[in-house]
């Protein structure tokens, strides 16, 4: 019997079909995708990332819902002219707590894997409210309604809960004054500033738009962009660390 | 006719989704009264309104119909059901000049940023979902749709499964389009690239798609041909490796029941394999496999020849769907995605260019001894041209996926371009050919007119040339700039340099979509024209036997 003849089976036979075609299809994806939940260098851990604050979990959403990554890259590849123009190359690491991940796919504009601390709080808020106000051949859409909006504080504890249920190390501590850490982390003169930075060591606490008053979607997005690529100090990072 | 002999009854399928979308209705009502933000609110109500909709559709329609069910054969010919095929063509045609003209505005705003109008709901980042959502999922799919129920059925020889089952697919399906595409506006979003849907969305298209394979494979399972149609397979394969592909890349938790907002449960590097396995796939089983399916039946139907080589298609398959699922990972070259993963990838990518060509040649030599036919049926030409960028665009995917290529093509406008060519050119076209010749059949018309088909080929053609050009100097262009240095050592130009650039290619670039969308909107016309106004195709006096 031929090949040919053999394969009538499945010409004749819809539920056979059905089953070759899973078995076919199911073969790569499990090569590629499995061992990234056990390899050394996809789960490696280092020194100073930690989960976002609550402010700069919600400067995050909002870059997601304004389709930032459609035009921003955040992983810089280890070549010669991307570690020179953004820093280091980005490690797996540094988007462990990323859900979803923003590595994006376009540079339309330039990466934003190792923003933060590149430009001044001022810089980004005029910036965002009419981009060619500072650069004036940019195509980037202004936003000057994020400084108009506030953030939603109550509700943000619900997120830090369902990101600890996907896997994000989130303390019950962390999770029970995210609405006061959130409010803190853009108000130097808060009196909650001493416990945020007891529950988030190293974070930046600054008033980010510049505006009295409760924080806006511009405190929160400057948040986020402040402290991009910054957790990793690649001065005492051990490259080797994470070798098989 | 005789009068009935049976009592008039609902039918189960009747009743239960009558019962369903009551419930449902009610459901939606109290979300979006509990709703913790407006776009939800707003989605719930809109859930409530379809489901009051639907649910005085289905009683309507039962106090209309006769006692008995449509038969399934009328003198021994199947009694084909094409309602769900006219609306998912014309939703088609609509869902297509509306992604058009989106993508038309946002290739404008990249040229002319003052576009963006400063609003929410005008950015970039927000139309630009709606634009590749638009033109793949509510363009494509519904050509999908309505040719693989048409194929599905001639070629089984069968009429649809189910009754309400199919309209429940497509109408069911373009819910799911206007749920997502209102989303993107108001800021719902997954950020998952082709994945933006949310939760919500995401669980109400799992029900439609799973419905949409059973209809599809119970009309295959009561097929009266003892083969299955090489086209049925492809279908098969997309219908099922979708269904995989939507479940793998989305399982989100969401914050709350009431509210929007989710959290994927993938989370970094594993969480951008499971993006890409699904991206790259997105692209090989929806606007591939699947459309390589109305090659399968559309082309030798056009041209009256057969298939040029059954034992091709049979390789062309297997090997087309085995190796496509591997190349996700050249999306994510030089990432923090393992390197061996990368290699793989890209190894299994150029692999993926045999099997490409294999079913660009079966295509094409499926022409052979009706060559002729090219320089009078623009419809053919439309569907042949298309197989010829389906032959471009999978070489140079597999040359972009070489890591040494691709980094230089990567982040740049060159990927734009490829994607194009593949969209215009291969989905694009051989759905224009598609609908060219269903309208007609469907409607039992004779086309309107084969000069604007004509003219609708020449103004898109040069509206993908100036588009694929336009990108490939920018994104070469781009890519070079990024890279050069001084004879000093220093980089020589700084970002916005690059930006500046592209300024006069996104002008191009908007003028080719600009001449696409003129085409697609010759096109609805001469559609239009079709079925209100076309004569009926003439029917041959004595009905035709098929050969047996």
């Amino acid at each position: 019997m031929s090949f040919w003849t053999r394969h009538q089976i499945f010409e004749k036979n819809s539920i056979i079909l059905i089953a070759g075609i899973l078995v076919v299809i199911a073969i790569g994806g499990l090569v590629e995708i499995t061992p990234l939940f056990y390899l050394k260098s996809t789960i490696e851990v280092v020194d100073g990332v930690r989960p976002y604050t609550p402010l700069e979990l919600a400067g995050r959403n909002i870059y997601v819902r304004e389709g930032c990554y459609l035009c921003h890259s955040q992983m810089i590849r280890p070549l010669r002219d991307e570690v020179e123009r953004y820093g280091h190359f980005s490690l797996a690491a540094e988007s462990m707590y990323d859900h979803p991940f923003q590595w994006g796919s376009k540079r339309t504009g330039p990466d934003l894997a190792r923003v933060g601390a590149k430009y001044s709080d001022d810089w980004h808020v005029t910036h965002l409210t009419n981009p060619r106000a500072i650069v004036p051949q940019s195509v980037m859409p202004g936003y000057p309604f994020l400084a108009k909006t506030e953030v939603d504080t109550a509700g943000i504890a619900d997120h830090l809960k369902t990101l600890r249920i996907v896997g994000v190390p989130y303390s019950e501590d962390q999770i029970a004054n995210a609405a006061a850490d959130m409010k803190a982390q853009a108000e130097p003169d808060n009196t909650g500033v001493d416990a945020f930075t007891k529950r988030y060591p190293k974070a930046v606490v600054r008033n980010f738009d510049g505006k009295t008053g409760a924080p806006s979607e511009m405190d929160a997005l400057i948040a986020y962009l402040q402290m991009l690529g910054t957790l990793v100090d690649f001065k005492i990072y051990n490259e080797k660390a994470n070798l098989r | 006719m005789s009068p009935s002999s049976s009592a008039k009854s609902m039918t189960i399928g009747e009743s239960g989704l009558a019962v369903v979308f009551t419930v449902t209705a009610f459901l939606c009502v109290i979300a979006s009264a509990k709703a913790l933000d407006a776009p939800f609110a707003f989605h719930a109500a809109l859930g409530a309104a379809a489901s009051v909709a639907t649910v005085f559709v289905i009683l309507n329609r039962y106090f209309g119909r006769p006692a008995e069910l449509p038969p399934q054969e009328i003198n021994g010919r199947p009694n084909y059901n094409f309602g769900p095929i006219k609306f998912a063509s014309v939703m088609a045609m609509v869902w297509g000049i509306a992604g058009f003209t989106v993508g038309l505005l946002i290739a404008s705003q990249l040229a002319w940023p003052a576009l963006n109008f400063d609003l929410p709901w005008t950015s970039f980042g927000r139309l630009r979902p709606l634009h590749t959502s638009a033109v793949i999922f509510a363009f494509g799919g519904n050509v999908l749709l309505a040719t693989s129920f048409y194929v599905v059925q001639k070629t089984c020889r069968a009429r649809l499964a189910g009754e309400l089952a199919p309209w429940f697919v497509v109408v069911g399906y373009n819910f799911f389009i206007v749920i997502a595409g209102t989303g993107y506006l108001l800021g719902v979003t997954q950020g998952k690239e082709y994945a933006e849907p949310e939760w919500y969305s995401d669980l109400w298209l799992t029900i439609v798609w799973v419905t949409y394979l059973l209809v599809f494979l119970v009309t295959v399972i009561k097929r009266k041909e003892p083969h299955i149609f090489v086209a049925n397979w492809f279908y098969l394969a997309f219908i099922v490796t979708i269904a995989v592909l939507h479940l793998g890349n989305n399982p989100a938790l969401p914050v709350s029941f009431f509210g929007s907002k989710s959290y994927i449960a993938w989370g970094g590097v594993q969480d951008a394999m499971f993006q890409w396995w699904y991206g790259h796939n997105a692209v090989g089983f929806f606007l591939t496999a699947g459309f390589l399916a109305i090659m399968y039946y559309f082309i030798p139907k056009r041209a009256e020849r057969p298939i040029y080589s059954y034992r091709l298609s049979i390789i062309h398959f297997w090997a087309l769907i085995f190796l496509y699922i591997w190349a996700g990972p050249h999306h994510l070259h030089y990432t923090a995605l393992p390197d061996w993963t990368q290699t793989l990838g890209m190894t299994f990518s150029i692999m993926l260019w045999m099997p490409s060509w294999g079913g660009m040649i079966n295509g094409l030599m499926t022409l052979s001894g009706a060559w002729d036919k090219l320089r009078t049926d623009p419809v053919l030409r439309m569907l042949v041209v298309s197989v010829a960028f389906y032959g471009m665009s999978t070489f140079e995917g597999p040359m972009m996926s070489i890591k040494v290529v691709n980094s230089l093509s990567h982040y740049t406008d060159w990927t734009i371009g490829h994607v194009h060519s593949g969209a215009l050119g291969w989905v694009g076209f051989v759905s224009f050919g598609a609908l060219y010749c269903l309208v007609p059949w469907l409607w039992d018309r004779r086309l309107y007119s084969l000069k604007l088909v004509n003219w609708h080929f020449w103004v898109a053609t040069l509206g993908i040339v100036l588009y694929i050009s336009a990108m490939w100097v920018s994104g070469i262009l781009q890519g070079l700039m990024w890279r050069a240095y001084t004879s000093l050592g220093f980089l020589e130009y700084s970002f916005i340099e690059t930006v500046e650039a592209m300024h006069p290619f996104y002008i191009i670039r908007a003028a080719g979509g600009a001449l696409f969308l003129i085409g697609s909107l010759i096109m609805a016309y001469n559609l239009w024209m079709t079925v209100r106004a076309g004569e009926a195709e003439v029917q041959s006096p004595v009905a035709l036997q098929p050969a047996e």
